[in-house]
């Protein structure tokens, strides 16, 4: 065996020593210690998110195919890789309060190690080149975050949301399989490559159930409707550091992940098959996903339906089957964790300090905590796709990724959304207005948050306000893209 | 970069923005808010004698000033600039309502957070009339909307938190249109093969967009627009609207923001898709002309003071949408003309109704009256905005109603006897039937609220305007007037863009 192959493997390695690190803190470093672990791990993850910049622009991160073709990475991988690391970092910033306080004592650890366990797991569902590797991560992703999903273990609706969350993944997982096995028997391999030269001549009732089992498979974790049950009340039970997790870093890796299956296995049959499929799939998980929104009063609740419907935005970019949509889908990402991750910055400080995480306690809020209510309005309008906050960019990319597909049903599809966004800024607004303009005394009294807690909102603040305006962040994805491996598996 | 002038459009409010961000008390905001809205009315005025003077040395490209700077290299997004006459009339018509809208919201509440997004607002106005790439446009374009959200529904009175999410969504819907109207006209921008741009002079030049998708497009981007043009039937955020907004936000939203409407209709929807706008020009003379007669007779039942002058806004701006339709050089002077002439007039209405619901606490024409012997300045101010609206020779209404009817008059003749309809000619007749109308809800309102006996006699206390309202009204007034007076420079100024070329763009 070649050992030099562990080369290509640099960002994963590089997260397992982080691991590695983490667990030995945290099992033989003595007590009065350890509330140092957060700091430790954040500083761990920061180290790794910009060596892993650092090898990508050395450019040494060209495409590679590694382990008897099991394993792939390029530029585009390393990039995206990148990102969510990034998001990681934010998120672990963000839960340094909570993960220190007393109810979390003896679970400190857990969290930072599971967590760890399910980003590895992300990385080799996006890097896989066969479907073994890609079970592999997609299962090391989804079940220890029922674990953490469980970590409250005082409040009887967190295990609800853990029995809930590890019923869904397993399902799904099965769904997931049960297609896998029609595309074995359709292809008799397991090899991206090569399911995807022997499926460009066949049409099959078999393909087209097989793709849907994928599709349905895989929709479970990105939460499409309607295979979107579980998030609502998985949101709403889990912890919220666990809660932004869940929503941005699971998601963003699925979402390509779901790119890169379905480009690298079913491109040849975008057309015929699946396109209408993730067309339907779109048109009602944005809608329904909004819709369900505008009643929501429980913050978390609120942000898991509009987390529902930024999925369907997300999968324009996978229906678009180019590589504008494939940098607008990751740019897309890129721009939802900050935008995400404000939010959940801004409800984590409340419930951290006063417990309150409904709609109604933030009325006013602008004038106990003016500073607090400007990051969840930033947040909010970014979501919104308001320029000249991040998400206008993004949405306006990932707009313009698609309609570059050019046909006539795809200017269909994306006045659809846009509408959508109009429902959408509907319910945003809904938060800006308790917040601004509702003239009841405010329950949530003046507090001062953490350094940690401001920490990540300026961070996530400043993303917001730059990273739209930089043309630098989509210019270079889109370069990155379009001089890619994976150009190759868009022929229509 | 900062050589070019245009430039400072956008960045003098980015300068008030940080200014005001700074500021510690009222004394400050007002001194940041009017020394900036000063320098933006100096250097809009300083622009138009310099573009006079390049145009008079005979520089006769479509825009001058012009510039460009990549933004987004890929997709060759740049952020480009350049102005025609029709962009620097407009922008000197911001600078000045801007500057009034300060003096107007001389003692307003929570006043850095208003001039925050007051300000804001202005950035996002000033740059759209400064830009000529579709993208940078359309992102201008929202800027400016998004703060109306909060201005309306912090500062607002009555049923704000409605009006506000009505104004705010509906205005948003009519963008998620033109989003998809721009970025389709981006991929049909150059014959196959080559460059995309979102540069409207090399869109306008490369004349690509098929026939086929000019169909679709033009009604995407002229709905898109119309919207904030007040066009029927999407006009009803518009009343509501500017009933619950204050002084400031009415004047800079109906005075500068409702062109906006209008400036996109011309410069994008009719501009780059010339065919389409021959061809189905007459479903939005319908609608426009709808709205012209259907706005003034809703003003004429209102007893709320802004809701009949809002109304009287949606038959204004569908005049200048009507006149724009036309298609000939005459029509759309008058409709340029209209826009600088009723946003100078609806914003000198607006001031003075807020002024003076600022001292009678009411709205409803039926609890005042008497107000010429109590407000002698603000009822004169009055008189004259109301003679300005109903087209009184010698005020700017007048010169502006004129050429457009003159204009649409020889578009419908010009087409009768071409034999191909009388539907233009038929619509002109109707909507000349609004200047009536006008004067009907003009001096109904004048006769109850200012003459007549006084209804309320703790009105009698009431004191006349204060300096600062003074120098509002006044700045208006003399605008309002200069146009009637010396109709002929701006009609130069403006008829000088509707060159014999860009005709030819426009097929005629």
């Amino acid at each position: 065996m070649d050992y030099s192959q562990f080369l290509a493997m640099k960002q994963e390695i590089a997260l397992l020593v982080v691991f590695l690190l983490v667990f030995l803190y945290d099992t033989f470093m003595p007590k009065q210690t350890q509330k140092g672990l957060p700091a430790f791990t954040v500083v761990l993850m920061l180290i790794a998110t910009a060596a892993g910049f650092c090898s990508h622009c050395l450019g040494s991160a060209g495409d590679v195919v590694a382990f008897a073709g099991m394993y792939q990475t390029s530029a585009v991988i390393a990039a995206i890789k990148g990102i969510l690391n990034i998001g990681v970092v934010i998120v672990l910033i963000q839960s340094i309060k909570w993960a220190n306080s007393e109810a979390m004592t003896m679970r400190r650890g857990e969290f930072y190690e599971l967590l760890l366990v399910t980003l590895f797991g992300m990385y080799l569902m996006m890097s896989a080149r066969h479907f073994l590797l890609f079970i592999i991560g997609l299962e090391s992703a989804s079940l220890p975050l029922a674990a953490m999903v469980a970590l409250d273990k005082n409040r009887y609706e967190s295990h609800e949301a853990a029995v809930k969350y590890i019923l869904t993944a397993v399902f799904s997982s099965a769904i997931f399989m049960l297609g896998l096995s029609f595309v074995y028997g359709l292809t008799g391999s397991l090899y991206f490559e090569n399911i995807y030269f022997a499926l460009s001549t066949k049409l099959s009732v078999m393909l087209v159930a097989a793709i849907a089992f994928v599709i349905a498979g895989i929709g479970f974790k990105l939460s499409l409707v309607p295979f979107h049950l579980w998030t609502a009340d998985v949101y709403q039970g889990a912890p919220t550091s666990v809660t932004s997790y869940l929503s941005v870093i699971s998601k963003g890796a699925t979402a390509f992940a779901f790119l890169v299956v379905m480009a690298q296995v079913f491109g040849s049959a975008y057309s015929r098959v699946w396109e209408w499929m993730l067309y339907a799939l779109i048109i009602v998980t944005i809608t329904v996903g909004n819709l369900f929104a505008i009643r929501q009063r429980n913050m978390k609740r609120f942000l898991a339906f509009s987390s529902i419907s930024q999925a369907g935005y997300i999968m324009l970019g996978v229906i678009a089957y180019n590589t504008m949509g494939v940098a607008a889908l990751m740019y897309y990402v890129l721009v939802y964790i900050f935008s995400n991750l404000a939010a959940f910055g801004v409800i984590g400080a409340i419930e951290n300090a006063t417990g309150k995480v409904s709609m109604d306690d933030y009325r006013g809020l602008h004038k106990t905590n003016p500073r607090l209510a400007f990051c969840m309005m930033l947040a909010m309008f970014s979501l919104a796709g308001i320029p000249p906050f991040a998400g206008f960019f993004s949405k306006f990319f990932i707009f313009t990724g698609a309609i570059n597909q050019g046909s006539v049903a795809i200017y269909v599809l994306v006045l659809i959304a846009l509408i959508n966004t109009i429902i959408s800024l509907y319910y945003y607004l809904l938060v800006v207005k308790a917040m601004y303009i509702a003239e009841e005394e405010c329950t949530i009294a003046r507090f001062k948050s953490a350094c940690s807690e401001r920490l990540g909102l300026i961070i996530t603040v400043a993303g917001i306000m730059l990273l739209g305006i930089a043309s630098c962040c989509y210019s270079s994805l889109l370069d990155l893209t379009s001089v890619s491996q994976m150009q190759m598996y868009f022929i229509h | 970069m900062l050589s070019n002038i245009l430039i400072y459009f956008v960045v003098i409010p980015l300068i008030m923005l940080g200014g005001l961000a700074l500021c510690r008390n009222i004394r400050q905001i007002r001194a940041v808010a009017v020394i900036g809205s000063l320098a933006l009315t100096a250097l809009s005025v300083y622009l138009l004698v310099d573009f006079l003077a390049l145009r008079a040395a005979g520089d006769n490209a479509p825009m001058l000033y012009v510039d460009s700077w990549t933004w987004f290299e890929p997709l060759n997004i740049h952020l480009a600039v350049g102005v025609d006459g029709i962009s620097v009339a407009m922008i000197l018509l911001s600078s000045i309502i801007v500057l009034a809208g300060s003096f107007a919201s001389w003692t307003i509440a929570q006043p850095k957070a208003f001039f925050l997004w007051l300000i804001l607002l202005s950035t996002g106005v000033f740059g759209f009339f400064i830009s000529i790439d579709l993208f940078t446009m359309f992102m201008f374009y929202e800027v400016a909307l998004i703060p109306m959200y909060l201005l309306i529904g912090v500062w607002g009175s009555g049923r704000k938190n409605y009006s506000a999410m009505k104004l705010t969504l509906m205005l948003m819907g009519g963008s998620a249109f033109l989003m998809l109207g721009l970025i389709g006209i981006y991929y049909h921008s150059a014959p196959e093969g080559g460059q995309l741009t979102w540069n409207i002079l090399e869109i306008a030049k490369n004349d690509a967009i098929s026939h086929g998708w000019q169909t679709f497009l033009f009604p995407m981007t002229f709905v898109g627009f119309g919207v904030l043009g007040a066009m029927f039937p999407f006009h009803t955020w518009s009343p509501d609207g500017h009933a619950s907004a204050p002084t400031a936000v009415s004047m800079l939203h109906a005075g500068v923001l409702m062109k906006l409407g209008g400036y996109g209709c011309f410069r994008v929807a009719i501009y780059l898709m010339p065919q389409a706008a021959h061809e189905l020009s007459y479903i939005f003379l319908i609608l426009t002309g709808i709205s012209v007669v259907y706005g003034a007779f809703c003003a004429c039942v209102k007893t709320d003071l802004k809701y009949i002058n809002a109304y009287s806004s949606v038959s204004h701006c569908g005049l200048v949408l009507f006149a724009i339709l036309m298609l000939n050089s005459t029509a759309m002077t008058g409709a340029i003309m209209q826009m600088l002439s009723h946003g100078l007039m609806t914003a000198l209405f607006f001031a003075l109704i807020g002024m003076i619901y600022g001292r009678t606490h009411t709205r409803e024409i039926t609890q005042m009256g008497g107000m010429m012997k109590i407000l002698p300045y603000l009822s004169v101010c009055y008189v004259i905005a109301g003679m300005a609206s109903l087209g009184l020779p010698g005020l700017s209404g007048f010169v502006a109603e004129m050429t457009v009817f003159v204009g649409s008059f020889q578009a419908g003749m010009a087409n009768y006897l071409a034999g191909e309809g009388s539907l233009r000619l038929v619509f002109t007749l109707v909507a000349c039937c609004s200047i009536v109308i006008t004067a009907v809800y003009i001096l109904r309102v004048v006769g109850k609220l200012l003459f007549g006996p006084v209804y309320d006699e703790h009105h009698l206390t009431l004191t006349d305007a204060t300096w600062w309202e003074r120098l509002a009204t006044a700045t208006l007034i003399i605008c309002v007037a200069g146009i009637g007076c010396f109709p002929n420079f701006f009609n130069n100024l403006i008829k000088a863009t509707f060159t014999p070329e860009i005709f030819s763009v426009l097929g005629m």
